[in-house]
C-alpha cells in the first residue's frame, strides 16, 4: 500500500479522482502521520481529527455520486494560524487570542472549502507573523523535520514543517517579509508569495498591511501551483485586490517541464544579494542551480539593486509602523484575553493595558514600541516617512532589473537552520534572516523559494529564491518548475526524500550514532 | 536623534496601552536604541525629490456600492465577548472621556 | 466643583477680540456604513448591525461606500470648495472602547474636499463669509452607555456598555478657518453658520440633519486676542453641543468664562470642555496633551479616490440652489416683511409655502395658513407641520376661500377635516355640507324670518341706524350655520328692510 503521506498532492488528486483512493483513506493517513511525529515537531497547534473526517467522508460521498469536483477536491491541507476559520481557533500564535474562534472564514479559507479541500489543522507560528524561527511562537517552538534541534523558519515555520515532515501535502502561509520563502529554504520545501494583491488578505490577521500576502507551501512546484489557482483572485472585501484574471499557475508549472523551456530565459543575479557573506554551503548550491540553469539554456545576467542594502531597515520602520496600529484592537473589549490589573482602580484603560502586557510576547511588545516611536510627532518624516521613500528606490531598482531581465534570482536565506536560541539575543541578528526575502515584500513583486540542495557543512536544505515583476506570478512557476526538474533529474530524487525519518522512536539527526 | 531614552519608551508604552515593568522599559531602551540606530540608515537616501511609496501597486478608486450586506448575528458578534450584559460588550469604568 | 467666574459680556469684549473656528460633524444618510455593507440605521437593537470589519475583529478589513464618496463630493461643492483631484483616508491612532480597531480610519493631509467658503447674514442684516479649511470623511464611533454613576455620565460609574451599531456610520468633518472679526455677534455667528452648514445639508438630501438625533454635531472653538495685542489667545473645544441655541450659549459663555480668568491675570489650559444645556455651561473634560498623538499616516487597507473631474461636474450638476440665495429669491418674489419671512423660515416651512405657492395660492394666502392655523395645530400635536397637510390641498382651500365658497371660519372647519383624513378640501365641503349658501334666495328667507323676528330692528334700520342690522346679521348667520358670505347678508337686509 502506498504510503499517502508521501505523495504530492498532484498525484493524491490523480488517484482521488480515479477513485483509487478515498479521501477519507487520505485524510487518516495523514492525522495518524500527525500522531505519530508531531509530538516532535510541534507543527500543530490544533488538529482537526474527526471534523477533518466527517469533511473528507462529505467529500468522497459526493465524489460517488458522480458530481464532479474540482481538481484538489480531498487533498488535505494545513492552515497556518494567522487566517480567521470559523470552526477552529485562530490564534496567530499568540496568548493574547488563545482558544478563539472567529465568527466567519477568511475569503482563502472558504475558497478551500468550496473547492472542497479538508482542513487538517491550524499550524505554528511566530506571533502575529514576527520572526523568523517560529521561536517566538507563544505556544512552544515548531521544530525542523531535518534535525530537531533547529528552527525550521519563520513566522511561518509550522506550515513549512507540517509539509516538509509529510503531515499535510499543503499548506496555507502568509508571507511579509519572508515568513513563506525562508522556512521553504530551511526545511526544504517549495513556497510563494503572490503579486501584492493577488491574494485576498480578508480574514488573516493583519501584520503590515502594504506587505502581507497569503500563499502556497508544498514540496512541489505543481502543488504550488495547484492551490496558488485556488486561492488566487480579486475579492471585493479586500480593497487592495487586483482584478486581474490570473492564468492557471498550475498549467504554467506544467509549461516548465517542457524541453526547452528556459531556452534564452535571462536570469538576474542580484549582485547584492549574490551570497557574499552568506553561509558557504548556501552560496555554493546557489551557484550551482546557476550552472544547471545556464546548461539549459538561459543567460545569467548580474544586475544590481543598490538600494536593496536599505530594504531591511526600511522594512523594520514599516512594518512595525503599521502593525503597532493594526494590533490595537486586541484590547480585551471584544474578543481575546482580558487581564485585570493587579491591584489598583480596575479602569478600562488599565485592563486593557495590562491585558496587552500579559498577552502580547516580547518581540511583539518590541516591534509595537518601535512602530509607535516611527510614527510619533516628530519622527514620522525621518523614519516612517523615509522608508516609504526608499521603498520607493527599491521599486525602481525592481523596474530597471526586469528591463534586462526575465526573473531574478538568490539564495532564499543567508544560512541554513540555525540551532535554538542562537539569534535570540540580538534582534537585529534575527532581522538581517530576512535580508533576501524583504525586497520582494517592499515593491509588491511575486517571489518563490524552492530547494536546491543541502549545504555541504551540515547536511541541511539550501533555498533560492525567484522574483518576477509584479503580476507575472504565472513566469515564477514556469521558470520553478523547469529548474525544479533539472536539480531532481541530477538528484536522482527529491530533496526532501532525503529528510530524517521521523518515527516514533525518535533520534536527532546530529545525535551520535544516528543512522 | 538615533539615540532613544527610557522616558521615552515608557511613554511610546503609555500610547500604546502596554503596561510594562522596569525590567522591560530597561532591556526595551537598549535594544531599540541598537535598532533605530540600524534603520535610521533610511534618512541618507531619502531625499526630498523622492516620492513616498505606501501602496506597492498602484490602484485608485475601489468602491462598493451603497447596498446592505447581512450583518453578523448578535450571537456571532458578542461570541468572543469576554464579558457581556445582555446584547452589548461590557467594559470596566472608562477613566477618560474623548 | 467652584462655578466659574463670568466677565459681563459686553465688558468682555471690550477688552477682548472673540477669535471662533468650529467643526461640523455631519452623519450621512447612506444605506450602510463607511467601510462595510451593514445596515446605517438609527434605533436598530444593540450590535445587530456589525460585521469583522466594523467590529474590529482581526482580519476584518474596509471597503470604501460609493455614495458616501458622492455625498461628501456634494458637500464639499455646496460648501464651495474644490474638490480634491486625488484625495486619501489615514488612520488616525488613540485607544477608546468604542472606537473597535482603536483607530478612526478618517482623513489627514489629503482631504476631498478644501478651501470654500460659506456666507451667513446675521439677524442685523450683517453679512459674514466663513472660510471652509476642509471638509473631509471619517467614520463614527459606537455609542456608550455608563451604568451606575448619579447621572448616567462617565463620572462615578461603574461600568460601560458598548453598542457597535453606530461604529463605522459615514461622517463629513467640516473645519472652518479661524474666523476674525466676529465681535459682538460671535454667538450668533456661531449659531447662525451652523444653521447654514444644517440647511445646506437638508438641501443637498445628504443627511437627515436632525440634531436631536446627532446627525449635525457642533464643536465651537473659542480664543480670546486681548486688544492691541495682535497675539492670539489660548482655544478651548466645547463638544457636546447640540442644537443650534446650545452654540450660541456655549460660544457667549466661553467668552466671558476666558476673559475673567485672563483679566485675573490667569491663563487658558487648551482643553476640551463639555457643554451642559442643563446649567448652560462648560466644564473641564481632557486636557490636550502630548496624549493625544495620533500618529497620523496613511491607511494601507484603502487606495487614494481619485474623482474623475467628469464626475465631479455631473454632481455640480445635481446640486439644489444655496439656501442663502434661494431666501433671498425668495423673500423678493414674495414680497415679505424680513419678520415674516423669517417667521417661516424659523419654523422650517420654507418648502411648504413655496410648493403651495406653485399650487396657485397668494404668497400672503400661503403664509398666513402655514404660519398661522397649521402651524398652531402641529404644535399642539407635536409633529412637523408638513406633515400634517398637503400643500396642494392648502393651495386648494386659498382658493376656495378667494371664490367666496367659504368663509375664513368655514375654511378652517375644511382644513380639520382634511387633516383628519376625510378627503380633499372640496370633498369635505361636499361631505359636510360647509359651502357658503351663495343662493340669494335661501338667504332672503332666513333674511325676511329674522326681521320679522325683530320688528324694532327693522324699525330702526328703516329709520337709517344701519348698524342695527348687526342683531338681524348674526341672526341671520346662526340660522346658516355660518355658511354665509356676512357681507352679501349686510346687503341683503338692507335692501329687503327698506323694501318692506
Amino acid at each position: 500500500m502506498t504510503d499517502l503521506t508521501r505523495l504530492s498532492a498532484a498525484a493524491l488528486s490523480d488517484l482521488l479522482s480515479a477513485g483509487d483512493v478515498s479521501s477519507v483513506d487520505a485524510t487518516r493517513a495523514h492525522l495518524d502521520r500527525i500522531q505519530a511525529v508531531d509530538a516532535d515537531v510541534h507543527a500543530f497547534l490544533h488538529v482537526a481529527g474527526e471534523k477533518a473526517l466527517a469533511t473528507a467522508a462529505a467529500i468522497d460521498a459526493r465524489r460517488a455520486s458522480g458530481e464532479k469536483l474540482s481538481p484538489l477536491a480531498g487533498v488535505p491541507i494545513a492552515i497556518k494560524d494567522v487566517l480567521a476559520t470559523n470552526d477552529m481557533p485562530s490564534t496567530s500564535g499568540s496568548k493574547i487570542l488563545e482558544g478563539w474562534l472567529p465568527p466567519y472564514d477568511a475569503t482563502v479559507v472558504r475558497k478551500l472549502r468550496e473547492a472542497d479541500l479538508v482542513p487538517l489543522g491550524k499550524t505554528n507560528m511566530d506571533e502575529f507573523a514576527m520572526g523568523s524561527s517560529t521561536e517566538h511562537s507563544a505556544y512552544g517552538p515548531t521544530r525542523n523535520p531535518w534535525d530537531l534541534e533547529r528552527i525550521p523558519g519563520g513566522s511561518g515555520g509550522g506550515s513549512a514543517a507540517a509539509v516538509a515532515a509529510f503531515e499535510a501535502p499543503l499548506a496555507l502561509g502568509s508571507d511579509t517579509g519572508g515568513s513563506i520563502r525562508q522556512p521553504a529554504a530551511v526545511t526544504g520545501s517549495v513556497g510563494v508569495k503572490p503579486t501584492y494583491g493577488g491574494v485576498s488578505r480578508y480574514g488573516a490577521i493583519a501584520l503590515a498591511s502594504s506587505l502581507d500576502q497569503v500563499g502556497p507551501v508544498s514540496r512541489t512546484v505543481l502543488d504550488a501551483g495547484l492551490l496558488h489557482d485556488v486561492i488566487a483572485g480579486h475579492d471585493p472585501l479586500d480593497s487592495t485586490s487586483l482584478s486581474d484574471t490570473w492564468p492557471s499557475m498550475a498549467d504554467a508549472a506544467r509549461a516548465g517541464l517542457v524541453d526547452g523551456a528556459l531556452k534564452g530565459i535571462r536570469v538576474g543575479v542580484i549582485k547584492e544579494l549574490s551570497g557574499e557573506g552568506f553561509q558557504a554551503g548556501v552560496k555554493q548550491r546557489f551557484d550551482e542551480a546557476l550552472t544547471l540553469l545556464e546548461a539549459a539554456g538561459a543567460e545569467i545576467v548580474e544586475v544590481s539593486a543598490p538600494s536593496f542594502e536599505y530594504a531591511v531597515a526600511a522594512y523594520y520602520l514599516i512594518l512595525p509602523a503599521e502593525a503597532s496600529s493594526n494590533l490595537a484592537r486586541f484590547d480585551s473589549v471584544r474578543f481575546g484575553l482580558r487581564v485585570n490589573p493587579e491591584d489598583g482602580p480596575v479602569t478600562v484603560e488599565r485592563v486593557m493595558s495590562a491585558t496587552r502586557d500579559a498577552g502580547f510576547g516580547p518581540e511583539v511588545k518590541r516591534r509595537i514600541i518601535l512602530g509607535t516611536y516611527a510614527l510619533s510627532a516628530g519622527y514620522y518624516d525621518a523614519y516612517y516617512g523615509s522608508a516609504q521613500k526608499v521603498r520607493t528606490l527599491i521599486q525602481r531598482d525592481f523596474a530597471s532589473a526586469f528591463e534586462k531581465v526575465d526573473v531574478l534570482v538568490s539564495p532564499s536565506a543567508p544560512t541554513t537552520a540555525f540551532k535554538f536560541g542562537e539569534k535570540l539575543a540580538d534582534p537585529m541578528a534575527m532581522y538581517l534572516n530576512d535580508i533576501t526575502t524583504i525586497p520582494a515584500n517592499l515593491a509588491g513583486v511575486p517571489g518563490m523559494g524552492l530547494p536546491i540542495g543541502l549545504a555541504p557543512e551540515d547536511g541541511l536544505p539550501v533555498g533560492l529564491q525567484l522574483m518576477t515583476p509584479a503580476r507575472a506570478d504565472a513566469r515564477l512557476y514556469t521558470i520553478g518548475a523547469a529548474l525544479e526538474q533539472l536539480l531532481e533529474q541530477k538528484w536522482g530524487r527529491t530533496l526532501l526524500s532525503q529528510a530524517p525519518d521521523l518515527s516514533a522512536t525518535e533520534m536527532f539527526a546530529s545525535e551520535e550514532g544516528a543512522v | 536623534m538615533s539615540e532613544i531614552s527610557a522616558e521615552q519608551v515608557a511613554h511610546l508604552a503609555s500610547l500604546a496601552r502596554i503596561d510594562l515593568s522596569q525590567e522591560e522599559i530597561a532591556s526595551l531602551t537598549s535594544e531599540l536604541g541598537q535598532i533605530v540606530e540600524a534603520v535610521a540608515k533610511v534618512t541618507e537616501v531619502a531625499g526630498p525629490d523622492v516620492p513616498a511609496t505606501s501602496h506597492p501597486l498602484p490602484l485608485t478608486n475601489v468602491f462598493r456600492d451603497d447596498e446592505v450586506v447581512p450583518s453578523l448575528t448578535v450571537e456571532q458578534a458578542l461570541s468572543g465577548a469576554p464579558d457581556r450584559d445582555g446584547d452589548k460588550f461590557k467594559v470596566a469604568a472608562i477613566l477618560d472621556e474623548e | 466643583m467652584a462655578k466659574a467666574e463670568l466677565m459681563d459680556y459686553d465688558k468682555a469684549l471690550e477688552l477682548f477680540e472673540p477669535v471662533l473656528g468650529f467643526e461640523v460633524h455631519v452623519e450621512l444618510n447612506t444605506k450602510t456604513k463607511m467601510f462595510c455593507g451593514c445596515a446605517n440605521e438609527f434605533g436598530s437593537g444593540a450590535n445587530t448591525n456589525t460585521c469583522p470589519t466594523c467590529l474590529g475583529l482581526p482580519g476584518g478589513l474596509p471597503q470604501v461606500n460609493k455614495k458616501a464618496i458622492e455625498s461628501s463630493i456634494r458637500l464639499g461643492l455646496a460648501l464651495g470648495c474644490e474638490i480634491a483631484e486625488s484625495s486619501r483616508f489615514a488612520r488616525k491612532n488613540y485607544f477608546y472602547p468604542d472606537t473597535a480597531k482603536n483607530f478612526q480610519t478618517s482623513q489627514y493631509d489629503e482631504p476631498i474636499a478644501f478651501e470654500g467658503a460659506v456666507t451667513i447674514e446675521l439677524e442685523s442684516g450683517r453679512t459674514i463669509t466663513v472660510d471652509i479649511e476642509r471638509a473631509h470623511m471619517e467614520e463614527d464611533a459606537g455609542k456608550l452607555t455608563h451604568v451606575g454613576g448619579a447621572t448616567g455620565r462617565i463620572q462615578g460609574s461603574d461600568y460601560s456598555l458598548v453598542d457597535y451599531n453606530r461604529g463605522g456610520v459615514p461622517l463629513v468633518e467640516i473645519v472652518t478657518k479661524m474666523i476674525e472679526g466676529a465681535e459682538h455677534d460671535a454667538p450668533e455667528i456661531g449659531r447662525t453658520y451652523v444653521h447654514a452648514i444644517r440647511d445646506i445639508v437638508k438641501a443637498l438630501g445628504v443627511s437627515n440633519a436632525r440634531m436631536e438625533e446627532g446627525n449635525v454635531r457642533c464643536d465651537a472653538n473659542v480664543s480670546l486676542r486681548p486688544r492691541g495685542s495682535g497675539k492670539l489667545g489660548t482655544r478651548t473645544e466645547t463638544k457636546n453641543v447640540n442644537s443650534l441655541r446650545s452654540v450660541e450659549r456655549a460660544v457667549r459663555y466661553e467668552i466671558q468664562r476666558q476673559a475673567a480668568i485672563l483679566a485675573a491675570g490667569g491663563t487658558i489650559i487648551q482643553e476640551t470642555r463639555h457643554w451642559h444645556e442643563d446649567t448652560g455651561t462648560t466644564s473641564a473634560g481632557r486636557p490636550k496633551s502630548d496624549a493625544d498623538d495620533y500618529r497620523y499616516f496613511p491607511e494601507p487597507d484603502l487606495v487614494p479616490v481619485a474623482p474623475a473631474r467628469e464626475w465631479v461636474e455631473e454632481l455640480r450638476g445635481t446640486l439644489p440652489e444655496q439656501p442663502s440665495l434661494r431666501r433671498k429669491r425668495l423673500i423678493e418674489a414674495w414680497g415679505f416683511t424680513a419678520l415674516e419671512f423669517q417667521d417661516i423660515d424659523n419654523a422650517d416651512l420654507l418648502d411648504e409655502v413655496e410648493a403651495t405657492i406653485a399650487a396657485g395660492a397668494t404668497p400672503a394666502a400661503a403664509r398666513k395658513w402655514w404660519s398661522g392655523e397649521i402651524a398652531r395645530l402641529a404644535n399642539a400635536q407635536g409633529v412637523p407641520a408638513g406633515t400634517l397637510v398637503s400643500p396642494q390641498h392648502v393651495a386648494e382651500l386659498a382658493a376656495l376661500v378667494d371664490a367666496g365658497t367659504l368663509t375664513d371660519r368655514l375654511a378652517r372647519q375644511v382644513l380639520e377635516g382634511v387633516i383628519a383624513g376625510e378627503g380633499g378640501p372640496q370633498q369635505v365641503v361636499d361631505a359636510r355640507g360647509l359651502a357658503v349658501v351663495s343662493d340669494d334666495g335661501a338667504l332672503i328667507a332666513a333674511i325676511d324670518d329674522a326681521l320679522a323676528a325683530q320688528p324694532d330692528v327693522l324699525a330702526k334700520i328703516r329709520d337709517g341706524k344701519v348698524q342695527a342690522a348687526g342683531a338681524v346679521i348674526g341672526a341671520v348667520m346662526k340660522a346658516m350655520k355660518g355658511q354665509a358670505d356676512a357681507a352679501r347678508v349686510r346687503e341683503l337686509v338692507l335692501e329687503r328692510a327698506s323694501a318692506q
